[in-house]
């Protein structure tokens, strides 16, 4: 199976591992990331007014371009993936922005939100299937107490983001144990990390991902995962908590299909 | 100012009216302690027409865009998009931009992602 | 033609503010057959109806036209009117000016041009109305009450006490319902189960109930004064006239691991089991889909430890047909599901409960026996925080079981919750969270001041964000309080829930065997919000408790004696008149193809074989339908259903629902 893929800004340069470990472990589960020809930045956070147009145009333009390759749309960083979901809900409910939007972009065929937007979590857990990743394990994390961390963009709105419950999620856990690991649960893991208040109120940011470090390692966690950037920044260098460290979750799943 | 009301309302789609005063987005909000207005009183001020006073304040840009307060309203009030839209309503103003680019440089360390960036952009300026 | 009287109300000013009312006299005077056109202010008055009166006999009127309000308000009221004054009762129509005019227009002229056209389709039907006499039904002198709480426990009690025999369906092992979990009741604190249990003994002991427990209705026919029921009568594998709940089998049978459903699932029970000590009947219960006899054929150690011999593996279910005079729904209530509040930590934590758990721990007879015991290490709380409107005031889709309705029992029970905690644990430090603190009622806001002022119990207004446990056991309660602005984290060892309670999920299926109407949170619509607030709108169904709407148990008992004397006014009645608009077949048009019957809800159509010969054509005998005047309702399905039109509904007839339209659209 062939997904079309959005990398996003942050996974061809600060990221590279995110990205590089789900694209070789996509090939070793039997299935292809065909990045997106020509995507430009989704913006990272989704614009939530409804009389917003342009700053959503980026990801109606990658998702135009998916539905024109009949491909699902695979997103692997949180930001890029709450951005496309939102947008493309839009695209499904809102007649003023299809309206507005369609009119700008004059594409072949008018988009209405019929692509498939997909975590790469969510081909894990649909597509391939957690018991057939876990059959392709060849290096299993035994014994490792990993917290899974969220934060608030996998998950959030839940109506529009559909991938698990927002309150009490358990696909990273499912993944966790996947591949031969054991999950921690501790509150925070559904969250904010503080996000880009780094750069404007850093207190806050630290006060946040504090929270979060010490509210897992208090639950004995030995590692914490994570889909996001911008979490993986604030966690290691904003919490103040510095022997926990905090990896990708594409990382470990690689180092557990034995690529890495 | 009823016409400023009336852009808040248009541009967040949020009816305030919605609102039973429960305070549960403020219960939630993780940002609570950096905010001079909290989830609830951004909802009863753009009830009111308070808008000024919201456009003034650094509230607005200490809001994370968490959607805590959405996912928990128990009336589907969504109080992070009338925090959304008081704040396109000072950015988009010319000159009123919160964050500007020669202030990036010294912002940044090795290690932040631009996504960081881009976020703090898109909420902060036009 | 007919000479026909156009009376106009003002309904003081709910009608004559929107519509001209002298106008639409005078123009609906200026009908063809209109002799006699006039308004007033209150035309169902006494002075008003007598100008009606007056009317007829002066006039020589043949058929009277009111203009005034739905005629579900006051329809019966000029049908005497007109009898009173020597018309047949049916040549009367009522055009509703007011319902579907002067309260939904603004415009004067619009509703006046309205109001007119309105009055022109009633003359025009008027005139082909025809008089119809009413039949007369017999009464059937036995109450049917569906469910075994209070409600129905206290209507029964009623209805009995008025000399009438009354069965009780329950579809529990036990009478007795939600009350015998419930510790203490507000505002004066006394035991649930001292005030209950005497009610269920005296319905055990009294000879004109009988209760019949483990049951179900299964199926309702007739109408009212004339209802045939089935009951299913479930097998509970033990014969309830030799069993003496003397406990033998519960205590040995070794299945041990079921939840039981009396403490919410926070302890277990044996496949064998009496559901309390106080149950009635006092009779076990084999628990069929988890007795190793009963699905693996084996064990049968309750069956030798009985010395009764009430065992019995090859029990069926049976089924009763009764027939009653009328039927009372008090089929009650339930909490909401609230696995979905993750937000509040409900299925993460054994400490977060809802309010009807906490009351299962304050119970003697409880998981805890009585002591305030924390479920995850039995240590006594030292902090608790009450959490209201929990699925309460909710119109927000993401719990996917949130309630629009104020759910109206909680602030009551949490502040008795509150207050015992106060009083039996002084240690403890209490919170509750509200919204708006609602106690209306007699001594009850007196009772939440109590919580406050007497017992330190400390109210907050404001909402729980988050409830997050703790590695070492606490819960971090993240609130807002809206008072003095800040957000609180308080460090708490339990948490209660104010679960929102809604509708029992077997009143649906009970409303549509009965035929009776419910509201989009499946409670029971009542005949009239204020005037009839224990009748259904179906003739003969009544309703109890909390089936009707949330109430506490104050206003349910009242109701269940309301529900009760209504029930009594109608079987005190030997014969009740028939509404005589009703269908009827016209033979020569039926050709017996049974679209009628296939939709009757009454079961009112049947067939017969009717000879049509004629000596020139020689032998004909064709199938046709007849209609049991008696069981026909006039819902008129059949009229619509017949494709021959051969079906017609008395006093609705088509022909008049034709002039009406074409008098509409004149």
């Amino acid at each position: 199976m062939t997904y079309s893929y959005f990398p996003g800004c942050t996974l061809k340069t600060k990221a590279k591992d995110l990205d590089h470990y789900a694209r070789i472990s996509a090939e070793a589960l039997g299935f292809t990331l065909e990045e997106l020809p020509d995507w430009q930045c989704c913006g990272g956070v989704y614009p939530m007014a409804k009389n917003e147009i342009a700053t959503k145009l980026s990801s109606i333009r990658a998702l135009a371009k998916a539905k024109e390759l009949g491909q699902p749309l695979v997103t692997l960083c949180s930001a890029c993936h709450n951005v496309i979901k939102q947008v493309n809900h839009d695209m499904q409910t809102d007649d003023n922005i299809v309206l507005k939007a369609n009119n700008y972009l004059k594409l072949a065929e008018p988009y209405q939100g019929e692509t498939e937007v997909l975590h790469y979590l969510e081909v894990l857990r649909d597509k391939v299937g957690f018991d057939e990743l876990k059959k392709k394990v060849v290096n299993p994390l035994k014994g490792k107490k990993i917290a899974a961390y969220y934060g608030c963009l996998l998950l959030r709105p839940g109506k529009t983001m559909q991938m698990d419950n927002p309150e009490n999620p358990k696909i990273l856990e499912d993944f966790i144990r996947a591949i031969g690991a054991t999950p921690v649960l501790y509150p925070m893991r559904n969250e904010c990390c503080g996000g880009y208040l780094t750069l404007d109120e850093k207190s806050v940011a630290e006060s946040r991902s504090n929270k979060v470090m010490a509210s897992a390692k208090d639950h004995g966690a030995e590692m914490v995962i994570t889909a996001c950037p911008l979490c993986l920044y604030n966690l290691q260098k904003n919490s103040g908590v510095s022997d926990l460290p905090v990896v990708y979750f594409t990382e470990l799943l690689a180092e557990a299909l034995g690529l890495k | 100012m009823a016409d400023l009301k009336e852009l808040v309302l248009t541009t967040s789609g949020v009816n305030p009216l919605k609102c039973m005063r429960c305070g549960k987005c403020s219960g939630t909000c993780p940002s609570y302690d950096a905010m001079e207005y909290h989830p609830h009183q951004f909802v009863y001020m753009v009830e009111k027409g308070d808008i000024e006073k919201l456009m003034a304040s650094k509230s607005i840009y200490t809001c994370l865009s968490c959607f805590a307060c959405v996912e928990r309203c128990p009336r589907d009030v969504e109080p992070a998009k009338l925090v959304e839209a008081v704040r396109l309503a000072v950015i988009r103003q010319q000159g009123q931009n919160h964050l500007k680019s020669e202030q990036i440089p010294e912002m940044l360390d090795d290690d932040l992602p631009q996504q960081a960036i881009v976020s703090a952009f898109r909420k902060y300026s036009k | 033609m007919r000479r026909i009287g156009v009376f106009v109300c003002h309904c003081g000013t709910n009608i004559a503010a929107t519509v001209d009312v002298k106008t639409v006299a005078e123009t609906l005077g200026k009908e063809p057959a209109v002799v006699y056109a006039t308004d007033y202010p209150y035309m169902c008055s006494e002075a008003g109806q007598n100008i009606i009166k007056d009317a007829i006999k002066e006039y020589q009127l043949e058929g009277v036209v009111v203009c005034s309000c739905s005629p579900r308000m006051h329809e019966a009221t000029f049908r005497k009117t007109v009898a009173a004054a020597g018309l047949n009762p049916y040549m009367l129509e009522v055009a509703n000016i007011r319902e579907q005019c002067s309260w939904i227009h603004k415009d004067i002229p619009e509703a006046t041009a309205k109001a007119i056209v309105l009055g022109r389709a009633a003359i025009a039907k008027v005139l082909l109305n025809t008089p119809l006499i009413a039949g007369e039904s017999p009464v059937t002198k036995r109450a049917l009450v569906i469910g075994g709480g209070i409600a129905g426990i206290q209507t029964a009690l009623d209805i009995a006490e008025a000399g009438y025999p009354v069965d009780i369906v329950e579809k529990e092992p036990t009478i007795g319902g939600k009350m015998t979990q419930i510790d203490k009741t507000f505002p004066t604190l006394d035991c649930s189960s001292c005030i209950l249990t005497p009610k269920m003994v005296e319905c055990a002991q009294n000879d004109k109930i009988t209760i019949y427990s483990y049951s179900e209705v299964e199926a309702v026919t007739g109408f009212v004064g004339n209802f045939s029921v089935k009951i299913r009568r479930k097998a509970r594998f033990v014969d309830e006239d030799k069993c003496t709940g003397c406990g033998a089998c519960t205590e040995k049978c070794p299945v041990k691991n079921i939840p039981d459903a009396y403490n919410l699932g926070l302890s277990n029970r044996h496949a064998a089991y009496i559901p309390f000590a106080q149950a009635i009947p006092n009779v076990a219960v084999l628990d069929s889909t988890r007795c190793i006899k009963l699905t693996k054929g084996k064990c049968g150690l309750c069956s030798t430890v009985c010395s009764a011999g009430a065992i019995d593996y090859e029990q069926k279910e049976t089924f009763v047909e009764e027939k009653y005079g009328a039927i009372v729904a008090a089929t009650g209530y339930n909490p909401i599901n609230i696995d979905g509040y993750d937000e509040f930590a409900y299925s993460q934590s054994k400490d977060v409960v809802t309010s009807l758990e906490f009351e299962r721990i304050l119970k003697a007879d409880g998981p805890t026996e009585g002591h305030l015991q924390r479920l995850s290490d039995g240590k006594q709380p030292k902090t608790l925080v009450f959490v209201q409107c929990v699925g309460s005031r909710e119109s927000g889709s993401q719990h996917g079981c949130g309630k629009e309705y104020c759910s109206k029992i909680c602030c009551m029970y949490t502040a008795k919750h509150a207050m015992l905690c106060r009083e039996k644990y002084p240690d403890t430090d209490v919170y509750v969270f509200y919204i708006d603190v609602r106690t209306p009622g007699k001594n009850y806001d007196e009772f939440y001041r109590r919580a406050v002022e007497q017992y330190g119990v400390h109210y907050i207004k404001g909402m729980v964000g988050k409830v997050a446990p703790q590695s070492d056991g606490t819960l971090d309660v993240q609130a807002s309080d809206l008072i003095s602005n800040e957000q609180l984290h308080i460090k708490a060892d339990m948490v209660v829930l104010a679960a929102a309670i809604e509708a029992d999920k077997s009143a649906r299926p009970l409303a549509t065997m009965l035929t009776a109407s419910m509201d989009t949170n499946d409670f029971f619509t009542e005949a009239h919000a204020k005037l009839r607030p224990v009748e259904s709108p179906t003739a003969g169904v009544f309703l109890s408790g909390v089936c009707q709407g949330p109430k506490d148990i104050p206003e349910t008992v009242a109701q269940a004696g309301a529900a009760a004397s209504k029930v009594i006014g109608l079987l005190a009645k030997d014969k009740l008149s028939c509404n005589p608009c009703v269908s009827h077949s016209d033979p020569m048009k039926c050709n017996g193809c049974s679209s009628c019957a296939n939709v009757c809800p009454y079961g009112a159509i049947t067939y017969e074989e009717k000879d049509f010969s004629r000596r020139q054509d020689g032998s004909m005998i064709r199938r046709v339908a007849v209609v049991n005047e008696a069981v026909c309702q006039g819902c008129g399905a059949c009229t619509v259903a017949c494709p021959s039109g051969a079906m017609d509904l008395k006093g609705f007839a088509t022909g008049q629902i034709m002039a009406e339209v074409d008098a509409i659209c004149k």
